[in-house]
């Protein structure tokens, strides 16, 4: 019971003091209480895809946002692990938890390998190598069609399970702990070292920082959570093809990154529960269908133009502002600052550099 | 087959040698990974299919003005789309990215997915040392070789290409030379375009146009460009026609080997990478090295 009332204490002083913590309080529960409402099994489909490419995002923004190992090819990551799971559980019968769990630690492997190509480069070069690994492994694939499938890849992938609901509480709880799980540790020390390797890898070396195991620990983080999201897609789409590995995907993650804020996790995972049912429903009419494509990077293109350092830091800073005297941040229509009750609005501020008499 | 592998290299190579020049230029000078580079030569194998199968103009006419039309069409798009972001390089590259897919989308739209044929604008064919080479091919490098020379006496003698080189080398000082280094990028953007279009032009009867065709060639010269070093000129050139002598090899000599071009072109950026950095010709930038 007191741990109870000190949950709830933490969550009223805490959580529903800041709008931008209140809405993702809320986006929480939403999707952990939408089968109850409202169990359509199209929303809940899309909402399940967008829970694994949100983790394809968020893993994405902690390798390319915080560390600044900008992949043009992560899609290595998410195809990869899912066709070692396909592949284990169509041809070796291995049990498709065990399966997704062996894609994970390959794709891990395959970020370790990656980094090491990487650790010598930097900036455009390493963006620019990073495009080539999936290619590189798409044509190994289809020169081998007896093993992989080929274009058409390798279907009837079983299922984790086989109720609708259990898909989507499974890819909705992994998406949480996942992206919350790299969410604390962008915000651990962790982190902070790797804003110091991207903003500035030769200093960070002079301050004794092992700067080649941090950017090879985030490349083996940042792929194994992409792996996951790969192969519980393949699992649930039962199928894993070319396409999971393709450009277009590494493209389209870069998008969801940018779009949403990099550097912040909650913003490419925004990014993705806007944009992807965005899509899909212009997808569903009749006059759009085809070129829903279209819609989508006009769209990305206008707002870039509004919002250049993307979305989610958009909206954050319209409705949050920051303390000018301690730096907490405050929901914007407060008078005065939470923490240290200094005036908050331009005109009341006292002078903070004026002359004092 | 020795024959075969020759001249496909050196069609190829003179391709990609057109495409990986103009792209090198844009990063070179803007700092721009323009990923929407290669959309435009698709771009332009459209504007030359429309103008010269649809409405019948003679096919030299049909070529300059496709190639002016897409040149004033990425000038529009840099305007509209790149410059209100060039301070924010992740908004420049996703922005590039977006133009790519709104080009190939809007082709989708007006043209279909299905391929399109072009006929051929010269027939014929001559042997040389026992294969037949289209006349065809022939133009392609004709037509190649004549803007590379072009493309060489306007970089190194005249003073725009100057000022070009001096904006790649260093924009800091090349703008604190009172150069208007917004000038200079946007006639590299305008020159980057104008050889994309005469790439997309001059192959579009040859090759099948379909609104996809803008994803290989672009994997392809990324793994050019930096083969040949980021930036560098000369570099871009002659990885443009290493890379195409590769690839009709692999073609020509491996089972499967139209499935493996890409990963062969591909590993030898990756090794290239790993032994050399900064590329056959590269330039080691300032802000780069450490």
């Amino acid at each position: 019971m007191y741990w109870l009332r000190r949950l709830f204490r933490w969550f009223a002083a805490d959580v529903l003091a800041l709008p931008s913590r209140a809405l993702v309080a809320l986006w929480v529960l939403v999707l952990l209480v939408l089968p109850v409402f409202y169990a359509d099994p199209y929303v809940l489909r899309i909402v399940t895809l967008a829970s694994l490419f949100a983790i394809f995002a968020a893993s994405w923004d902690l390798l390319a946002g915080y560390s600044g190992q900008v992949n043009f090819g992560h899609a290595l990551f998410f195809g990869g692990s899912a066709y070692v799971s396909a592949m284990l559980s169509v041809k070796a019968g291995v049990p498709p938890w065990l399966a997704v769990a062996a894609g994970t630690a390959a794709a891990a492997l395959l970020g370790l390998a990656s980094g090491y190509i990487c650790l010598r480069l930097r900036g455009s070069y390493l963006s620019l190598a990073t495009l080539a690994f999936p290619l590189i492994l798409v044509g190994l694939l289809l020169a081998a069609p007896g093993f992989s499938g080929g274009e058409l890849g390798l279907p009837g992938v079983p299922r984790l399970t086989n109720k609708p609901l259990g898909n989507y509480y499974i890819a909705v709880i992994a998406m949480l702990v996942v992206v919350f799980g790299l969410w604390a540790l962008a915000d651990s020390r962790f982190g902070l070292l790797l804003h110091a390797i991207r903003d500035d890898e030769l200093a960070a070396r002079a301050a004794g920082i092992n700067t080649p195991r941090y950017k090879l620990a985030v490349f083996a983080i940042s792929g194994a959570a992409a792996g996951l999201a790969g192969a519980l897609l393949a699992h649930y789409m039962r199928i894993a093809a070319p396409f999971l590995l393709e450009t277009a995907l590494s493209f389209q993650v870069v998008i969801w990154g940018i779009f949403g804020g990099i550097a912040t996790i909650y913003g490419p995972v925004a990014a993705v529960f806007v944009l992807y049912p965005i899509t899909e429903w212009i997808g569903s009419f009749q006059a759009f269908g085809e070129r829903r494509l279209l819609v989508f990077a006009a769209i990305v293109l206008v707002v870039l133009l509004w919002m250049p350092r993307g979305f989610a830091p958009w909206l954050r800073d319209r409705i949050e502002t920051n303390c000018p005297r301690c730096k907490q941040r405050n929901a914007a229509w407060r008078a005065s600052c939470r923490a240290c009750t200094a005036p908050l609005s331009a005109t009341e501020r006292p002078r903070a550099s004026g002359p004092r008499a | 087959m020795l024959q075969d592998i020759v001249v496909t290299s050196l069609v190829n190579g003179s391709v990609y040698a057109l495409l990986a020049l103009g792209f090198s230029l844009v990063f070179g000078v803007a700092r721009i990974v323009n990923v929407a580079h290669t959309a435009f030569y698709m771009l332009a194998a459209y504007a030359f299919y429309t103008l010269f199968a649809k409405l019948g103009l003679h096919f030299a006419l049909a070529g300059v003005l496709a190639v002016a039309l897409v040149t004033a069409a990425a000038l529009a798009c840099y305007r509209l789309v790149i410059q209100p972001v060039r301070e924010h390089e992740a908004a420049v590259l996703i922005a590039t990215i977006a133009l790519a897919l709104l080009i190939q989308e809007v082709l989708l739209f007006a043209f279909g997915g299905h391929y399109l044929g072009i006929p051929s604008t010269l027939e014929g064919a001559v042997r040389v040392a026992g294969v037949s080479v289209p006349y065809q091919r022939f133009l392609i490098l004709a037509v190649a070789a004549a803007v590379l020379v072009a493309m060489w006496a306007l970089l190194y003698r005249t003073k725009v290409g100057l000022a070009i080189r001096c904006a790649a080398n260093d924009l800091e000082i090349a703008a604190l030379m009172g150069m208007n280094v917004h000038r200079v990028a946007l006639a590299t953007i305008g020159v980057s375009a104008a050889l994309a279009a005469i790439a997309g032009v001059i192959v579009a009867p040859v090759f099948v146009v379909d609104p996809l065709m803008w994803l290989a060639p672009l994997v392809t010269i990324l793994a050019i460009v930096v083969l040949g070093g980021l930036g560098s000129v000369k570099g871009s050139v002659v990885g443009a026609f290493l890379i195409g002598f590769v690839e009709a090899l692999t073609v020509f000599l491996l089972p499967r080997g139209a499935f493996l071009k890409g990963a062969v072109a591909l590993t030898i950026l990756v090794i290239v990478l790993l032994v050399r950095p900064q590329g056959l010709f590269g330039i080691v930038y300032e802000e780069e090295e450490r």
